[in-house]
């Protein structure tokens, strides 16, 4: 029953007949009105569209707002590094621990095990494994529980080690402050045009085992160009494990971005 | 595979959203799917005809529009469409630019049935 126009017919012929009005009599304001109202009375069993228009992803976004609330209730920059598998994400932690001047946990997902926490642990660095059973990457709900783990109120940086994969932790904002993208000498230059997704939510690209640059054709030049297509401001620091200057350099540039943000 | 995960969360929200409108059924789902979001439309397909069973999506047909990359350039207000993730503006070249669509993952509209 449609209150506007009274009358009781069927959906179908209900629109033949204002199609028919339409044809007829110039109020279209009026009978569009009298369409909608038929569209969303409640009584009729007709279909009823709405426009809604929401992130597919907003539930977790949600969150990850709510993480990075939770980071800087402590003063403590968060950052997601991400890469394949492989490329010394653990390795980069193991040497940033050796050297930084700043306090910092490390939330690790995998598929399996805990050795990457173990890893870091072993360098006496508090450090929280979330095993994603099959999961490819990490969400914000899971790494909301994860930072409840982490003793957080005495920490100045935490990293977040995604699981290991250059495409699905791209869309999953985690909420971390920063985002670091390693992409190791081994892999290839072309790896930044192939994962471009990635690559765009970088703030700065690692460029991880250059002390293999002699054995391995690698267009350094390529790659960074290939980087600053997709974004342009992003930073960029060529890392050897075996160099510790290009260690200090990772490190002053999160000092930097922590100063930044104090 | 990460649309399995999308899926769901997509799932939720109409399970949601037909909840809040006294629906029964959702017969079509619309989402938007950035050329730059990250997911493979095909799979995002193929999650979805695999989750949807004993949901309120059952019988939803699912629509996708996917949204080329648009952006629009601060110094020569232009908007242009990218066919690679190059981001700067065709027209003048600049790389001040924004991003105005074709990044994200969107629920558009939903048709349901009291």
């Amino acid at each position: 029953m449609c209150k506007d126009c009274g009358c009781s017919i069927t959906d179908m012929d209900h629109h033949y007949d204002h199609n028919e009005h339409h044809h007829h009599d110039h109020d279209h304001g009026h009978h569009h009105h009298m369409h909608e109202t038929l569209h969303h009375n409640p009584q009729l069993n007709d279909p009823k569209t709405i426009s809604v228009i929401t992130k597919i992803l907003a539930k977790n976004d949600h969150e990850a707002d709510h993480n990075r609330e939770h980071f800087e209730s402590h003063g403590v920059l968060a950052i997601n590094l991400m890469s394949s598998p492989g490329s010394g994400k653990t390795a980069l932690l193991e040497a940033i621990a050796d050297a930084a001047p700043f306090k910092f946990g490390v939330i690790e997902g995998d598929l399996e095990t805990s050795r990457d926490a173990d890893r870091i642990r072993a360098k006496g660095i508090p450090a929280h494994q979330i095993q994603t059973g099959s999961a490819c990457h990490l969400d914000a709900f899971m790494v909301h529980h994860a930072l409840h783990e982490l003793p957080i109120a005495d920490l100045e940086v935490c990293f977040v080690e995604n699981v290991g994969n250059l495409v699905c932790p791209a869309s999953y904002d985690v909420g971390a402050h920063l985002n670091i993208v390693l992409v190791s000498v081994p892999e290839g230059e072309d790896k930044v045009e192939k994962y471009p997704v990635m690559f765009r939510t970088a703030d700065l690209v690692l460029i991880t085992k250059c002390d293999l640059l002699p054995y391995i054709n690698f267009d350094m030049a390529h790659a960074k160009e290939q980087a600053r297509k997709i974004k342009p401001s992003v930073d960029i620091i060529e890392v050897s494990i075996k160099d510790p200057k290009s260690i200090q350099n990772v490190i002053q540039w999160i000092s930097f971005k922590k100063s930044m943000r104090s | 595979m990460h649309e399995y995960s999308i899926v769901q969360a997509l799932i939720d929200q109409c399970e949601e959203l037909a909840r809040s409108n006294k629906a029964t059924s959702v017969t079509k789902v619309v989402v938007k799917i950035g050329q730059y979001s990250g997911v493979e439309p095909h799979l995002l397909e193929t999650a979805f005809d695999t989750f949807k069973d004993q949901t309120v999506c059952t019988n939803a047909e699912f629509v996708m529009i996917l949204q080329p990359l648009v952006i629009r350039c601060t110094d020569c207000q232009k908007e242009s469409v990218l066919d690679q993730p190059h981001y700067l503006c065709p027209v003048c070249q600049s790389i001040d630019i924004q991003v105005v669509d074709g990044e994200d993952m969107m629920l558009m509209s939903l048709e349901m049935e009291e």
